[in-house]
């Protein structure tokens, strides 16, 4: 690990003001994990874990406030996560270990970085960690890269879980910028596809500062999150569904779908959403609306096998979202 | 260099240390608690956990500077020779490891993780957000995840755990 400076932030507007030439750190278990292989070389780490921002409350209209530093065990456990959007505490409880839950924190892992093999490895090309020095991905391994969205200068994919079922959920980013305003950002605006500044893998700017993820009231609807990975646990996505679909007797009146590992940010189509609504559950539909999100996948060799793979989850999640037998 | 003041197994420790040094390390070197293992160093093996504030956690993935204040439980606190806990007690009657690299993570998590599961967590695996009534094999490995085993003891480890869950987890929900 490169050499660096520690400081503690105590408030907001200390962690702010420290941080136009710093890296913040919350639960570290990304950033240390890159630091060590000096992928990430900070002069200078602002830890931001004293702030005051592990809350989880009820906003104005009824939706939830969930505090940048709150854990993902305390939010997947959450009595108000669980009743009312189980799909964000099934999409956390899939991801990493018990003992990386209790670190990692909803800031944090809205902000983790590619999993990309060439990324983690400093003696090969990577546009994202150096800018113009090539994608060794295109033309190497790439199992586990992106099939959508992406560029001739990055395939990599966004890797979370939690940040997923956030998308379908129509969440917002609470940002408090360098200049003490506070903004909300949807989630689908906040990571960015890769184009040809792979190196930016969201819209964070310097100093801005994470304060917490708002939820829009709870919506009526079965919600899943199905992830497919190479082992049963502890494993990344190749490829995940986050779901809500609402049914008016025979037909879907309402769906949200969001999908990872599939993309440099986790995808989501209003154009396959709307194929569903209005319509009756049918193998021939979903096998359309499969069409449709895939119509402009392109896989790069090792990951071909995620096209026809997505297809089938999606076709799966539809089928089990529409059972009128099943129990929300 | 950072000053911070650790309370490791109920002891304080002054640790005077670059801010580079991981709570792991620090530990191992600089307080010669060696119980704790280092297997990765990326957080990816589980051999390094250790219980910080009533949580466990990857030490290797976080600072030591980052802890001052704060109440570190390492296999040494748990028990010792002649005064083992219940499931240090249970991987030794059910042979719950072969060379034992693997071995303080698996009981510092799975302390922590029986606890977890009495307050009613639930996990990935679980049918009902609800938290499961009582702990079954599918339940323990899944929570478990976090911990690699090189030499694959992990049957005997769940009958370890289950052996333990049995006394404690039944009874909290009923
Ligand atoms: C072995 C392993 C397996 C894993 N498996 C999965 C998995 O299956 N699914 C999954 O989703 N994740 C997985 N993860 C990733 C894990 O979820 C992330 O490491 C974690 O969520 C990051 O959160 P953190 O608080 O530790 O972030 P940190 O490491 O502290 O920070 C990460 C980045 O976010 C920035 N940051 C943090 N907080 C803020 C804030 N409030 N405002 C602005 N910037 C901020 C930091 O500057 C840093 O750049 C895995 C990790 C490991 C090591
Ligand atoms: S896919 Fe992106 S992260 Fe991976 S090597 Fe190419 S540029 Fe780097
Ligand atoms: S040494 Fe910490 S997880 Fe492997
Ligand atoms: S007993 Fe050898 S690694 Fe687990």
């Amino acid at each position: 690990m490169k050499p660096f400076t520690y400081a503690r932030a105590n408030d907001r507007a200390d962690a702010i003001a420290q941080a136009a030439d710093a890296t913040y750190i919350a639960g570290g278990t990304n950033l240390l994990d890159l630091m060590k292989l000096e992928v990430m070389a900070p002069d200078k780490l602002v830890d931001i874990n004293r702030l005051d921002l592990s809350e989880i409350g009820v906003t104005d209209d009824g939706g939830l406030r969930i505090g940048a530093l709150v854990t993902n065990s305390d939010c997947a456990a959450a009595d108000r996560v669980r009743r009312d959007y189980p799909m964000l505490s099934r999409a956390i409880l899939a991801g990493a270990s018990g003992q990386l839950r209790n670190k990692a924190t909803t800031g944090g892992n809205l902000c983790q970085r590619t999993r990309c093999y060439y990324f983690y490895d400093t003696a090969m090309p990577c546009n994202k960690r150096e800018p113009g020095s090539g994608c060794q991905a295109l033309h190497g391994f790439n199992r586990i890269h992106a099939i959508l969205g992406a560029s001739d200068a990055c395939i990599a994919t966004y890797p979370g879980d939690m940040a997923v079922a956030m998308t379908a959920l129509d969440a917002q980013i609470e940002i408090e910028g360098a200049d003490g305003e506070t903004r909300l950002v949807p989630i689908e605006e906040f990571h960015l596809l890769p184009g040809d500044h792979p190196e930016k893998d969201n819209i964070l700017t310097a100093g801005d500062l994470i304060t917490a993820v708002i939820l829009p009231p709870p919506v009526e609807g079965q919600q899943i999150y199905r992830k497919v990975r190479d082992r049963a646990s502890y494993a990344f996505a190749l490829c995940s569904v986050a779901a809500i679909v609402k049914m008016d007797g025979e037909t879907i009146s309402s769906a949200a779908l969001a999908f990872g590992g599939l993309a440099h940010k986790p995808w989501r189509d209003p154009d396959v959403e709307a194929l569903l609504v209005g319509e009756k559950p049918s193998t021939d539909l979903f096998g359309r609306v499969a069409d449709q999100l895939l119509a402009e996948a392109k896989g790069y060799g090792s990951n071909d096998f995620k096209i026809p793979l997505t297809r089938r989850v999606l076709i799966s999640v539809l089928k089990e979202a529409t059972d009128q037998g099943a129990s929300a | 260099m950072e000053t911070t003041e650790l309370s490791v197994n109920g002891q304080i420790h002054k640790l005077e240390a670059d801010s580079r040094v991981t709570l792991l390390d620090a530990l191992r070197n600089h307080l010669g608690l060696t119980g704790t293992k280092k297997g990765c160093d990326h957080g990816q093996c589980g051999a390094c956990t250790v219980i910080v504030e009533g949580r466990r956690i990857n030490s290797c993935l976080t600072l030591a500077c980052m802890h001052d204040g704060d109440e570190i439980t390492t296999i040494e606190g748990l028990g010792e020779p002649g005064n083992l806990s219940a499931l240090q007690s249970a991987f030794v009657a059910h042979d719950g490891f072969q060379c034992g690299y693997c071995t303080p993570g698996q009981i510092c998590s799975a302390t922590a993780m029986l606890e977890e599961a009495k307050a009613g967590w639930p996990s990935f695996v679980s049918d009902d957000l609800d938290g499961p009534d009582a702990l079954s094999d599918e339940e323990i490995s899944e929570r478990m995840s976090g911990n690699l085993c090189r030499c694959a003891a992990y049957p005997n480890i769940v009958d370890a755990i289950r052996q333990v869950a049995g006394r404690q987890v039944a009874g909290a929900k009923s």
